[in-house]
């Protein structure tokens, strides 16, 4: 059995009083492309972001790299960050520099790199998701579409070897969309990323799933590789499969 | 719309634009009883029209109509626009005023908690970050100095010379009277010194610049700018907040002294063209009266102030909750919240040096 790179152990979440994820088990394994599955509003965010420790989970616990880390400290769950690169559902740049600066904070940050170095860097990862042309634009000068993949160029800036994508594809049109799993698997081929992503689109799903959490009502329904869970006869997830729409 | 035979005919469109008139004209019906509401001559409705059918449901209950010669496509509509079948809304959380007093005099006190860690955290990392400016991004400690102090010098140069006026004008008339002229410089000297320039300096920055540091972090904290700092393993408050801090430091000693000086000019011009004074007497009266202490307490009031603007600022920016609306709050809170802690603060300080 290969040990998985990260291991969520009955995690709950709450909002207030609202449970949203409840006692959930789940496991990513190294330098595979796993994909969350589940309706709008079942917690697919939220559980990334109770890994991510951006809300403390109210029971569980999360192993990342082989470490606990709900209970560690600040400065020790920082080290493990530097390895992860996060792209928010709404991008989440900073809106008050331009796309080129928002790229190279986590480079000027964590690293020692020469400027030239750096620039290079930027630009090589602008260009991978099409946008070297809007460089030197600020967010709020681009589309939504274009916010995403500047966002995605930042998360993987650093080439970190474990990176979030919360709906990636959402808002871009299909063949930008193609050509975002292209880079998706590219990225697991030749940087060894692990990925982890959230999407609800069938034909991103058969290109890049090495495997399948399947969420509903704060629980996890399904997880396993692709044909697992298209023959896994739970019928939330091959009705799914079949046409591509949540019960 | 025509009533016979226990059948309610309903005709033409049923839409938004006839839904009104409709309601009205239904009103009117007397109905004694009803079996059926045909709906064969509706040659259009749309939502505010399947709402009205809604609503004669509603009314029509006791009798329970059928509807009858429903077209495909109508009730097509109606199944999609009727509110029947909708789930009922998650219960918004119950008021109670006992518990909503508990609530606050908790919330006040967790605030304040709150607020006192975020203090030590901004001390902190505001004493790191003079030796290691990791974590800030290059050059923000200069943009903010510019947006918090450079920008400010016209709006305070220009309101301290007004208060100066005023202040000498106020007193003018009396002190000609005893022929006691040239005691117009004292009093501009030490309320400028020590009272007016810091606090009418302070109260202008909070406007300013003490609401600029909430919306800006509320609008990063809702936009979760602020989480994907802290996924890129960035302390939000040495990006944000540390750089700010500095440049207020430095800024709001600068602006006072500036704001003083300006505000004994305007003092002076009300002496030499009121009070027949000179540009020499007034001017070796001011210093011959000012002491160090009283300078020095001017200074040091400018600082804690700023502080406290930075500290306020950030914490209701930090604090923010809900989208755009919460922005607004949060820095209406703020502005509020820290003119009102420079005031008392003024008063505090007054208190231990009056001894
Ligand atoms: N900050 C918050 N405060 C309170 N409730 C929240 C908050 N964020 C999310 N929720 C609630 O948690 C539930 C799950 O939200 P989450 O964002 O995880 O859904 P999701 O699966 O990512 O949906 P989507 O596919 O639409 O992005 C929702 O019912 C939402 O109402
Ligand atoms: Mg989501």
């Amino acid at each position: 059995m290969r040990e998985p790179i990260i291991k969520v152990e009955n995690l709950v979440a709450k909002y207030d009083d609202k449970v949203i994820l409840d006692g959930v088990n789940v496991e990513f394994f190294p330098q595979e492309v796993t994909v969350i599955l589940g309706g709008s509003g079942c917690g697919k965010t939220t559980l990334i972001k109770n890994i991510l420790r951006l809300f403390e989970p109210a029971e569980g616990s999360v192993t990342i790299f082989g470490k606990e880390t709900t209970k560690m400290d600040e400065d020790e769950f920082n080290k493990i960050l530097e390895k992860i690169g996060m792209l928010f559902q709404n991008g989440a740049l900073l809106n008050s520099v331009s796309i080129f600066d928002n790229v190279s904070i986590p480079l000027e940050q964590h690293t020692n790199l020469p400027v030239e170095i750096i620039e290079k860097i930027i630009e090589v990862k602008l260009n991978l998701v099409n946008l070297g042309h809007a460089i030197r634009l600020f967010p709020s000068e681009l589309s939504g579409g274009m916010k995403k993949r500047a966002a995605l160029a930042r998360a993987i800036a650093l080439d970190p070897p474990l990176l979030f994508c919360d709906e990636p594809s959402a808002g871009l049109d299909p063949l930008t969309s193609a050509s975002l799993d292209e880079l998706i698997l590219k990225l697991k081929k030749q940087l060894k990323m692990t990925i982890i992503i959230v999407t609800h689109e069938l034909a991103s799903i058969h290109r890049i799933a090495d495997r399948i959490i399947f969420l509903d009502k704060g629980r996890v329904l399904f997880q396993g590789t692709l044909q697992e869970a298209k023959v896994s006869g739970i019928t939330e997830v091959t009705t799914f499969f079949e046409v591509g729409k949540f019960e | 719309m025509e009533y016979k035979n226990k059948t309610l005919f309903l005709e033409g469109d049923v839409t938004k634009f006839t839904t009104t008139d409709l309601l009205s004209e239904f009103s009117r019906i007397k109905i004694s009883e009803i079996e059926f509401i045909d709906l064969q001559n509706v040659k259009s409705i749309d939502s505010a029209g399947v709402a009205f059918i809604d609503e004669l449901k509603f009314k029509l209950k006791d009798f329970s109509p059928q509807f009858i010669n429903v077209s495909e496509d109508i009730n097509a509509s109606i199944e999609t626009f009727s509110a029947e079948k909708m789930p009922e809304p998650e219960p918004a959380g119950k008021a109670n005023i006992f518990v909503m007093l508990g609530a606050s005099l908790y919330n006040w006190l967790d605030n304040f908690r709150d607020a006192m860690y975020l203090s030590v955290d901004i001390a902190y990392w505001s004493f790191i970050g003079i030796f290691d400016r990791k974590g800030q991004r290059k050059g923000s400690v200069i943009q903010q100095s510019i947006l918090i102090g450079v920008d400010a010098l016209g709006i305070i140069g220009l309101l301290s010379l007004v208060l100066g006026l005023i202040l000498a004008l106020q007193s003018a008339a009396q002190l000609r009277q005893f022929g006691a002229n040239i005691f117009v410089a004292d009093l501009i000297a030490i309320s400028m010194v020590r009272e007016m320039g810091p606090m009418m300096t302070a109260i202008i920055v909070a406007g300013r610049s003490g609401s600029a540091i909430a919306s800006e972090i509320a609008t990063m904290k809702v936009t979760e700018e602020i989480d994907a700092l802290k996924m890129m393993a960035i302390n939000p408050i040495r990006y944000v907040v540390v750089p700010k801090f500095h440049a207020i430091t430095i800024c709001m000693p600068l602006l006072v002294t500036m704001a003083t000086i300006i505000g004994i000019v305007g003092g002076l011009i009300v002496g030499i063209t009121y009070l027949d004074l000179s540009v020499v007497s007034f001017y070796t009266q001011v210093i011959n009266v000012l002491t160090l202490k009283d300078v020095l307490i001017g200074l040091s009031k400018s600082v804690f102030f700023a502080w406290v603007i930075v500290i306020i600022g950030s914490f209701y920016g930090f604090k923010v909750t809900g989208g755009a609306e919460g922005v607004g709050k949060a820095t209406t809170l703020s502005v509020v919240a820290s003119i009102f802690a420079v005031i008392i603060l003024d008063a505090l300080f007054s208190l231990v040096f009056l001894i």
